[in-house]
């Protein structure tokens, strides 16, 4: 419960942050620390140095901006909820971050250390491919950006390269006809999930014109359900053709076995995850 | 009229038994200024931390201490090589058995101690154990107590081997630790062979932990110039742990101080003896230095006392009637690696045979083996009695079975079984004699409160649509208070407790007692006590507890014995100072002391209004004018040794919903009536029923302490271990009958462990009748919605419609 020793460095910008990553090696960056510190404690992560981004006023705070919201890496999850950009133009955020964790974790943790960390059991990440999110992220050769479809590769494994700090994450306004869905089976207060499914629906009419149903912890990372979506894209959606992009979802399920749950409870708990957010998106959706 | 009024609000200023009176303890715990083990902080101290095994079973071939010396703020690493001069590298247990202080030569369950490190801080201890290197040869683990006794099993116990007679019975393999019987056998067998009906039903009671919020630790201080020991410890029986280290370290125990400050929580985690405690002892004698250990929380979980581990079969032989004529009663009980059961010394399976519960049963046989597996030691009463939750949980789960196969409500299937009324005292067949009850009101009062025809009208209706709804009872009778010591001792020191009352000139008073708090307000409820006894208002009486060198020998808080026990010692004490008191009011009123009555607070002579003396004036006067020939002050001490248990009871109700697709329960009501006698004070007994039931709810629905197949325990952290939080807890409805202890002086009982060996049964049995109409006669703890679920997959409820 006490982690090995390490030097503490705090970061003063972007830039200095970035520096700081090269001139340690093997450094990590310290954001709300509520999952590198717990690592830490149990030895299970040994960093010798940790550079805290803390202090830098410019990764935090939600703007607006057109059809965009902009969102700093460093904005804590209790800072999403009380957003009133979120609850107005992106219910599912604020959704999604209310079932994080609890309410200690939540004024800490960021969102940006949720999505970069890896964990396949963090909810941010399936989040952020339902909302089809772009990341912009900085490192010693500037900014680039990148969707956050394909950045996910596996168990704490992502597109974060060497030296490279996630600035912001960039989620569209929900507009008319467009429905956000959140579902997630915890097995009490603080825990992760057992399986979580985010899920955005946008209809023309009647008919599914596009739909994204996102899964969180019943794979190595955080994935889309294609196979499901494909069913329900094009159509106007029933009970019958819920049923059978959940025969989907509980197929392209694939968790690790643990006190949670195994394969075959964990998948089906993603495909009923799924059925829930589906009808709940759909109805949003509707108006 | 207006004199009644009088007395009544004299009666009321007392704030004593009967009195909802706030407790005492808070201001200080919600100001934080309460003071645990862990606070305590002194010139010069040291920390010891624990390099411990990552094999449930493996023998130690190397321990290279040399790394973890040379970093700098170490001062010792010892290992069992290092304890055998002084003979401490084992330990007796109270089961008596022995258990390895450090793991000699072998290690026997995960996470056992292998060395001690001790450094100038915790920091650098926690550095250190990582660089203490040992080399060990794994060994076949034994995880399945059901194969504990098989031919072909891997021998645990080497020290043991060749030693049949145990400590309770002769052994018949060497991972038997003992048989233990009750009941007569043969009578029990016949009735079965001939019975109109009989059920049997196995089950399996998991091993859990009682995980109180402070984990255990200890601060030992050795002064070398006065060779006196102090240790503040996290103990529930400090009294206990002064002999025992005395007896261990051949101090004297007049050399010896045990201070339990205050106490974040025990629920039995905290009776035991641990190594961390034998070391700190030791470490601090040699260095001449305090020493701390403090457990983390994986080290609590994963090593201080476990509970329950019982896999059980009732069966009930019966009537078409349903009326029972026999019960048996088989248990395999897993107690670890060592045999550390914290019980009475003469019952290895604690209280086991109380299984009878609140039912009139002719005979009855129980039989228990007790074997070693690679896990943790323990066994203790977890919020409970001694075993009374797994006997309780046993008969209960029997009778729902039993009710099922005939097709008779559980509810009435209850009514044609209990003890009633006009038997108590009742003598049950396995030996005990339940001293007070009245079960059938209990029962109807609940019945009604919660309209039990309509829920199961209800529960037709939501069957008929596909729905699962459960409804669970419970109707336990617990064994508390122990005990008399003709059948109740550890290590052969009698089961009472004592009580030690000065009454200041003044009129203001100091009370110690041999109990220890550890959340049930002592300090409010006994003070309670004493001024209903002797009319001095609780806000002037002070208790203290917890320091052998102030208090007076006592065996300590578990098993609900504080109120039978050191309540009872506390009654008697008072009532010796106001047999006392009234000598001298009789000497100061000049009159006889037969003359005398008492009102509340005072004595008055018989018949002349005017004429009295408070109890303050007597007080008083006990320091300078008492009778010719009687020493003066006003104090009293008793030890108490109760005539038998108390027999607290208690009418659970329970009604869930289960979701089909996910398995989730949702508890809709819970509704508890106990009866533990005289209320001393009826808020706090709420407060401990809203504790225990959630506790209660945390093991029926999510408390297990699961191994894997090399016996790896693999939930020993908060994010799996369940406790509660208030998002889970469901609401409870209490309620309560009182039908006092005939023997107990104030009539009282325990109470603060019914809701939990109550409650528990009482989930399973709600969820099971959610299946019931289904054919399901029992399913296994935790009901944890993954487990649910599972139930429901196989029955093919989930398909969506
Ligand atoms: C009891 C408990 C329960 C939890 N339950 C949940 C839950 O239900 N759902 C959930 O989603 N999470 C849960 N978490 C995790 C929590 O939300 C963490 O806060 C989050 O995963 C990490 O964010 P952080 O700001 O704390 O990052 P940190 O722990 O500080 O960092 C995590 C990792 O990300 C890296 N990192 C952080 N910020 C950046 C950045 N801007 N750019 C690049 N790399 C970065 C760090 O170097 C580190 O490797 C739980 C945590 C706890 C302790």
């Amino acid at each position: 419960m006490i982690p090995s020793e390490f030097e503490y460095h705090k970061a003063t910008s972007i830039q200095d942050a970035i520096a700081q990553l090269g001139a340690h090696e093997d450094s990590k960056l310290l954001a709300g620390g509520h999952s590198l510190l717990p690592m830490m404690k149990l030895r299970f992560a040994e960093p010798p140095h940790l550079i805290d981004i803390n202090g830098i006023e410019e990764l935090r705070g939600i703007r607006l901006e057109g059809d965009t919201i902009c969102i700093g890496a460093m904005t804590t999850e209790n800072e999403l909820i009380e957003s009133e950009i979120l609850q107005q133009h992106c219910p599912l955020l604020v959704e999604a971050a209310r079932l994080v964790a609890d309410p200690q974790v939540r004024n800490r943790g960021t969102i940006g250390g949720d999505v970069a960390h890896g964990d396949p059991g963090n909810d941010h990440p399936a989040v952020m491919l339902a909302l089809d999110a772009t990341l912009v992220l900085h490192g010693p050769d500037g900014e680039r950006q990148q969707s956050a479809n394909g950045f996910f590769l596996g168990t704490y494994w992502n597109d974060l390269q060497e030296q490279e700090i996630l600035v912001e994450l960039r989620v569209p306004v929900i507009k008319k006809g467009v429905g956000h869905g959140y579902s997630k089976l915890k097995r009490k207060t603080g825990d992760y999930a057992v399986a979580g499914s985010p899920v955005v629906i946008e209809l023309d009419g009647d008919v599914c014109r596009d739909i994204r149903i996102a899964l969180t912890n019943v794979a190595p990372m955080a994935i889309r359900a294609e196979a499901a979506e494909n069913i329900l894209r094009g159509k106007v959606i029933d009970d019958a053709l819920i049923e059978q992009a959940a025969a989907e979802v509980l197929a392209v399920c694939d968790p690790a076995e643990d006190l949670r749950g195994d394969v075959l409870y964990k998948s089906h708990m993603g495909a009923e995850m799924a059925r829930r957010s589906i009808r709940a998106a759909l109805q949003q959706a509707r108006g | 009229m207006e004199q009644t009024a009088e007395v009544q609000d004299r009666e009321d200023s007392l704030k004593g038994v009967g009195c909802s009176r706030k407790r005492k303890e808070d201001a200080r715990f919600v100001q934080g200024t309460g003071r645990y083990t862990d606070d305590f902080k002194f010139p010069g101290m040291l920390f010891a931390d624990m390099v411990r095994s990552p094999y449930a079973h493996a023998r130690i071939k190397s321990i290279n201490k040399e790394k973890a010396l040379a970093l700098p703020g170490v001062h010792a690493v010892l290992t069992a090589d290092d304890l055998k001069p002084l003979n401490l590298h084992w330990m007796p247990t109270l089961a008596g058995d022995v258990q390895a202080v450090l793991a000699d030569e072998k290690v026997h369950f995960q996470y056992q101690e292998v060395a001690v490190v001790i450094a100038d801080d915790r920091y650098i201890a926690a550095d250190a154990i990582e660089l203490v290197e040992v080399e060990y040869e794994e060994l076949e683990v034994l995880v399945d107590a059901h194969r504990a006794m098989d031919s072909d099993a891997p021998v645990l116990r080497e020290d043991l081997v060749g030693k049949m007679d145990g400590a309770h019975s002769k052994r018949v393999h060497d991972n038997h630790i003992f048989n233990w019987q009750a009941g007569d056998k043969e009578a029990t067998d016949r009735v079965f062979e001939q019975a109109e009906v009989t059920v049997k039903q196995d089950m399996y009671y998991p091993r859990v932990h009682p995980c109180p919020m402070e984990t255990c630790g200890c601060v030992a201080s050795f002064d070398k110039i006065n060779e006196h020991l102090t240790v503040h410890i996290t103990s529930q029986a400090p009294h206990v742990v002064r002999t025992v280290v005395s007896m261990l370290s051949g101090i004297p125990e007049s050399k010896i101080r045990i201070i339990s400050p205050d106490i974040g929580g025990g629920f039995g985690n905290k009776v035991g003896i641990y190594p961390g405690y034998v070391v700190s002892i030791v470490a601090s004698i040699v260095l001449g230095v305090p020493v701390k250990w403090v457990e983390d929380r994986m080290e609590n979980i994963s090593t201080t006392a476990f509970a329950r581990d019982y896999h059980m079969t009732g069966e009930i032989a019966a009537d078409k009637e349903g009326r029972i004529k026999a019960l048996r009663v088989n248990v395999l009980a897993d107690h670890g690696a060592f045999d550390a059961c914290a019980d009475p010394s003469k019952f290895p399976a604690g209280l086991m045979h109380i299984c009878t519960g609140s039912y009139d049963v002719p005979v009855a046989h129980l039989n228990v083996d007790g074997v070693y597996t690679n896990k943790a030691p323990g066994g203790v009463a977890y919020r409970c009695s001694f075993r009374v939750t797994e006997a309780v949980y046993v008969i209960e789960r029997t009778m729902d079975v039993l009710a099922q196969k005939l097709g008779i409500d559980k509810a009435e299937l209850r009514r044609r079984n209990f003890v009633k009324v006009e038997q108590f005292p009742y003598k049950t067949c396995l030996g005990w004699e339940l001293d007070s009850g009245d079960y059938h009101t209990a029962l109807e009062k609940v019945l009604n409160a919660v309209d039990y025809d309509a829920l199961r009208k209800e529960q037709q209706e939501k069957r008929a649509q596909g729905e699962l709804m459960g409804i669970g009872l419970c109707t336990f009778t617990e064994i508390v208070g122990a005990g008399p010591s003709r059948n109740c001792d550890i290590l052969g020191v009698g089961m009472f407790d004592s009580a030690e009352i000065r009454v200041h000139p003044t009129g203001s008073v100091m009370a110690r007692m041999g109990t220890i708090t550890q959340g049930q307000g002592h300090q409010t409820t006994y003070a309670q006590i004493i001024a209903s006894e002797l009319g001095i208002s609780s806000d002037e009486i002070s208790i203290e507890e917890g320091d052998t060198d102030t208090a007076p020998y006592g065996l300590g808080t578990y098993g609900s014995r504080s109120t039978p026990v050191g309540g009872a010692a506390t009654a008697v004490a008072a009532r010796k100072i106001r047999a006392k008191a009234q000598k001298i009011a009789a000497h100061l009123l000049e009159v006889s002391e037969n003359d005398l009555e008492w009102e509340v607070d005072r004595f008055k002579v018989k018949g002349v209004p005017g004429q009295e003396k408070t109890m303050k004036e007597v007080a008083w006067a006990a320091y300078n004018n008492v009778p010719e020939g009687m020493e003066p002050g006003l104090e009293a001490v008793d030890y108490y040794d109760p005539p038998n248990f108390t027999y607290p009871f208690g009418i659970y109700l329970c009604v869930l919903d289960i979701d089909k697709r996910t398995g989730e329960t949702t508890v809709r009501r819970f509704y508890a009536l106990d009866d533990c006698g005289t209320r001393i004070n009826p808020m706090i007994i709420e407060g401990q029923i809203h504790g225990g039931l959630t506790e209660g709810f945390a093991v029926a629905m999510g408390q297990e302490m699961p191994f894997d197949e090399q016996g790896n325990l693999l939930g020993n952290t908060l994010m799996d271990y369940f406790v509660p939080t208030f998002v889970e807890t469901p609401h409870w409805e209490t309620d309560y009958t009182v039908t006092p202890s005939p023997h107990h002086p104030l009539g009282a009982k325990g109470v603060a462990e019914s809701p939990h060996v109550g409650s528990i049964p009482c989930f399973t049995s709600a969820i099971v009748d959610a299946f019931a109409h289904l054919d399901v006669t029992h399913m296994d703890m935790p009901h944890s919605a993954w487990r649910v679920w599972q139930k429901v997959h196989e029955l093919g409820l989930d398909t969506p419609a």
